[in-house]
C-alpha cells in the first residue's frame, strides 16, 4: 500500500474555467440520477489537468458539486496513484519499472532521468521536468516505455533506450515536439521488428468479410418456428 | 499447427489498417448483427456457452455460463454490463490494442452481450493511464451512435442500448471485479465480500455482470462463424484463439492473435523471433502475467499454453502474458520486482495482504543480495501461504503466487547466493553460524 499526502502548500481556492465546468455538467448525464458520486475520479482527472495538481481546495469544491461528503474525496484522491498531490513538472515523465520493462532496461532510463532532472518527485528548478518510477503502464510488448503528462495529453513512449530517452528530454527542453509511440525504426506499434508473423492475408481487408451472411450458424432449427 | 489469418478475431491488432466504422465493417464487424440479437437473447448465451468461450481476464470462467447467472427477466432493477477494461497486469497489453485498433469489435459485442442479459446500458472502465485509448474508443462509440448502430434503437432492432466509458485513475486492484464496480461508483477501490455476487447485486446495487475487453470483443465473430469455429481450435475445455503478450529477453517482442494450446516453444519461436541467444539461453518464462508461478526452462521445452496444461505444472494461463527471462537474469531480484508490484497495489483492506506484501518484497530483496538465513527460504514460503486463500480478494494469492514458484524452482539458486554473500564476509560467516546451531 502506498501512503500518500497532501502538499503542505495548498491554494486558497479553485474554480473551474467555463469549458471544464461545461464538459464535468455533461460528465453527470452518463450516471442514473442520484449516482453523481461516479463523476468524482473523472472530475479530479479533469482538475489536475486545469491546475497540473489536486489541491485540498479542489477536493471540497468537487465534494460540494457532488455532494459527497468531503473525505470521502479526499480518500479517492489518496488512493488512486495518478493523482499528484502536489505539483509535478510541466512535463512529468513516469518510467514504468514493473518487471517486463526492468528485464528491458527501464533502471537505466531512471538513471537518465536522474542525472537529467534529479530525485523522484522532484522538480526540476525551471519548473519543466519531474519524474516516478511507476507500476506497470501496460504497454509491456513495447519495453521498456515511460509515459509523459503534461496539460494536453498523455501519452506513451515506447521501445526506449537511455540515449533516446536523453534525446526526447533535449527536445522537450527546447520546446520541439517528440514523436508519440515506439521509437523502434522498424515497428508500427505492438507487432514484432521487421516482417510480420500474421495478418498478411490480402483477403481480410478486401471487404470479403463484409458479404451479406445469409443464415447464421445453427440458427436453421430455430427459425421454422417463428 | 499454427492460427492461419483467416481464422483471427482481431485482424486490426496492429493498427496497420484504419480503426473507423467504414474500414471495421470492411473487417467483417457489425455484419448481421441485427439478425444476431433477431434470434434472441438465450440462443446467443447457448451460443456462447457452445463455444467454450472461457474468460480472457485471467480467471477463465466460462463466459456463457457467466451470462446466465443474470436475472432471465428485468424486474424493479436495470442490469448492467461492465467490461473490465482496466489491463494492468504486468506482461499484459492486448486489450490496449483491441481499443485503440479495433474497437468496433468491442463496442458490437457490447450491443451483443447487454442485449443477451437485457441490460440498457454498459459501462466500459478503462485503466486512467490508457488516456489515448480511450479518446480512440471514445471516437468509435461516436461513430456507432451516429450510424445508429447504437442507441434508442440500436441496429434497428428497436433495443435501447447505451453505452458509456469511465475510467480510474491508476490502481492495479481495480481489475478486481469488485473493486471495479466500487470505483465506478464513486469510492475507493477495494473488493467486496461475495456473496452476493455481482449477477445479484452489482454496480449501484443492480444485477451486473463484468467482463474482460478480449471475451466481449470475440463474442459477436463467435456468433458469426459458429460455436464449432471456435471450439475447433485449441484442446477440450481451453477451446478458440487467444491474444497472447510475449515480452522480455526475446529477439522481437510482439503481441499475436494464436491458437489455445500452442506449444510455448513454437509461440516464443514463431512469433517472437525466438530466446535471445538462442532457446538453450532461456532461464524462465513466466506465462500468464506476473500473479502466476514462473516454470523453468525444463517445463518450457514442451509445456502446452492453456488453461489446464499450465495448471498441471503448477502455474497458469492468467491473461497469456509470457514474460521470458534468459540466462543473464536476476530471477531473485525480478520475482522481487514483482513482490513490490503487489504491495504498492494492495488496496490495505485486509491484513495478511497489506503486511504480508511489504514483508514479502523486504525479505527478497535481501534475498536477492544475499543477506539472509537460509531458515528464511522457508519462513517466506510459510508467510506466502498465510497470505494466500486469507483474503478478500485474489490479490493476496496473486502476491503469494509469484514467490511459491521462485522458491519451488529456483531455491538453490537463493541459497548459493546467501552461501556467497557469506563467504566474502567473515564476521558474517559467524553470526550465520550462531543462528545454524540455535
Amino acid at each position: 500500500m502506498a501512503s500518500r499526502k497532501p502538499a503542505k502548500d495548498q491554494p486558497a481556492s479553485f474554480a473551474w474555467t467555463p469549458d471544464n465546468k461545461a464538459w464535468c455538467d455533461a460528465q453527470r448525464m452518463k450516471y442514473p440520477e442520484g449516482r453523481q458520486a461516479s463523476c468524482v475520479i473523472p472530475f479530479l482527472w479533469r482538475g489536475q489537468k486545469q491546475e497540473g495538481w489536486v489541491s485540498i481546495p479542489m477536493m471540497e469544491e468537487i465534494a460540494r458539486e457532488l455532494s459527497m461528503p468531503y473525505i470521502r474525496v479526499y480518500e479517492v484522491a489518496t488512493f488512486y496513484s495518478m493523482f499528484n498531490l502536489a505539483p509535478a513538472g510541466e512535463f512529468f515523465i513516469q518510467v514504468c519499472g514493473t518487471t517486463p520493462c526492468m528485464l528491458r532496461g527501464s533502471k537505466e532510463l531512471n538513471a537518465v532521468c536522474e542525472r537529467h532532472i534529479g530525485e523522484q518527485h522532484h522538480v526540476s528548478g525551471d519548473g519543466k521536468f519531474s519524474w516516478a518510477e511507476v507500476e506497470c503502464l501496460g504497454a509491456c510488448v513495447n519495453a521498456p516505455m515511460v509515459q509523459i503528462s503534461t496539460k494536453e495529453g498523455d501519452h506513451y513512449y515506447e521501445d526506449l533506450t537511455p540515449e533516446i530517452l536523453e534525446d526526447m528530454i533535449a527536445k522537450m527542453k527546447r520546446g520541439e515536439k517528440v514523436k508519440i509511440g515506439t521509437a523502434h525504426p522498424d515497428r508500427h506499434s505492438s507487432d514484432p521488428a521487421g516482417a510480420n508473423t500474421t495478418l498478411l492475408d490480402a483477403s481480410l481487408y478486401d471487404g470479403s468479410r463484409a458479404a451479406p451472411i445469409m443464415e447464421l450458424p445453427n440458427s436453421a432449427p430455430k427459425a421454422p418456428a417463428e | 499447427m499454427f492460427l492461419q489469418d483467416k481464422d483471427r478475431i482481431f485482424t486490426n491488432l496492429y493498427g496497420l489498417h484504419d480503426s473507423g466504422l467504414d474500414a471495421a465493417k470492411k473487417r467483417g464487424a457489425w455484419n448481421a448483427t441485427k439478425d444476431i440479437l433477431a434470434m434472441g437473447p438465450d440462443w446467443i448465451i447457448s451460443q456462447v456457452k457452445d463455444s467454450g468461450l472461457r474468460g480472457r481476464g485471467g480467471a477463465g470462467f466460462p463466459t456463457g455460463l457467466k451470462w446466465s447467472f443474470m436475472p432471465k427477466e428485468m424486474k424493479d432493477r436495470p442490469h448492467y454490463l461492465v467490461v473490465n477494461a482496466d489491463e494492468s497486469e504486468p506482461g499484459t497489453c492486448k486489450d490496449r490494442d483491441i481499443m485503440r485498433h479495433d474497437p468496433h469489435l468491442l463496442i458490437e459485442g457490447c450491443l451483443v452481450a447487454s442485449f443477451a442479459m437485457k441490460a440498457n446500458a454498459c459501462y466500459i472502465y478503462l485503466r486512467g493511464e490508457y488516456v489515448d485509448e480511450r479518446i480512440a474508443l471514445q471516437r468509435a462509440v461516436d461513430e456507432a451512435y451516429a450510424a445508429g448502430l447504437i442507441g434508442d434503437n440500436a441496429c434497428g432492432s428497436g433495443y435501447k442500448f447505451d453505452l458509456y466509458l469511465h475510467h480510474g485513475a491508476g490502481a492495479y486492484i481495480c481489475g478486481e471485479e469488485t473493486a471495479l464496480l466500487e470505483s465506478l461508483e464513486g469510492k475507493k477501490g477495494q473488493p467486496r465480500l461475495k456473496p452476493p455476487f455481482p449477477a445479484g447485486a452489482g454496480l449501484y446495487g443492480c444485477p451486473t455482470t463484468v467482463n474482460n475487453v478480449e471475451s466481449i470483443a470475440a463474442a459477436p465473430t463467435i456468433i458469426r462463424r459458429g460455436a464449432a469455429w471456435f471450439k475447433g481450435f485449441g484442446r477440450d475445455n481451453n477451446a478458440g484463439t487467444k491474444v497472447f503478450c510475449i515480452s522480455g529477453h526475446v529477439n522481437r517482442p510482439c503481441n499475436v492473435e494464436e491458437t489455445m494450446s500452442i506449444p510455448l516453444r513454437d509461440l516464443i519461436e514463431k512469433h517472437a523471433g525466438g530466446v535471445r541467444g538462442g532457446w538453450e539461453n532461456l532461464k524462465a518464462v513466466i506465462p500468464g502475467g506476473s500473479s502466476v508461478p514462473l516454470l523453468p526452462k525444463q517445463i518450457c521445452d514442451d509445456v502446452l499454453m492453456d488453461f489446464d496444461a499450465l495448471r498441471d505444472v503448477k502455474s497458469g494461463l492468467g491473461t497469456a502474458a509470457v514474460i521470458v527471462m534468459d540466462q543473464s537474469t536476476d530471477v531473485v531480484r525480478a520475482i522481487s520486482r514483482i513482490s513490490y508490484f503487489y504491495k504498492h497495489e494492495s488496496c490495505g483492506q485486509c491484513t495478511p495482504c497489506r503486511e504480508g506484501t511489504g514483508w514479502m518484497w523486504r525479505v527478497l530483496e535481501r534475498m536477492a543480495d544475499g543477506d539472509a538465513e537460509m531458515r528464511e527460504i522457508d519462513k517466506l514460503l510459510d508467510v506466502a501461504g498465510q497470505v494466500e486463500g486469507h483474503t478478500i480478494c485474489a490479490l493476496g494469492d496473486a502476491a503469494a503466487w509469484p514467490v511459491q514458484g521462485l522458491i519451488r524452482h529456483f531455491r538453490g539458486e537463493i541459497e548459493e547466493r546467501i552461501n556467497s554473500y557469506r563467504s566474502d564476509r567473515p564476521h558474517v560467516v559467524q553470526s550465520g553460524a550462531m543462528a545454524a546451531a540455535e
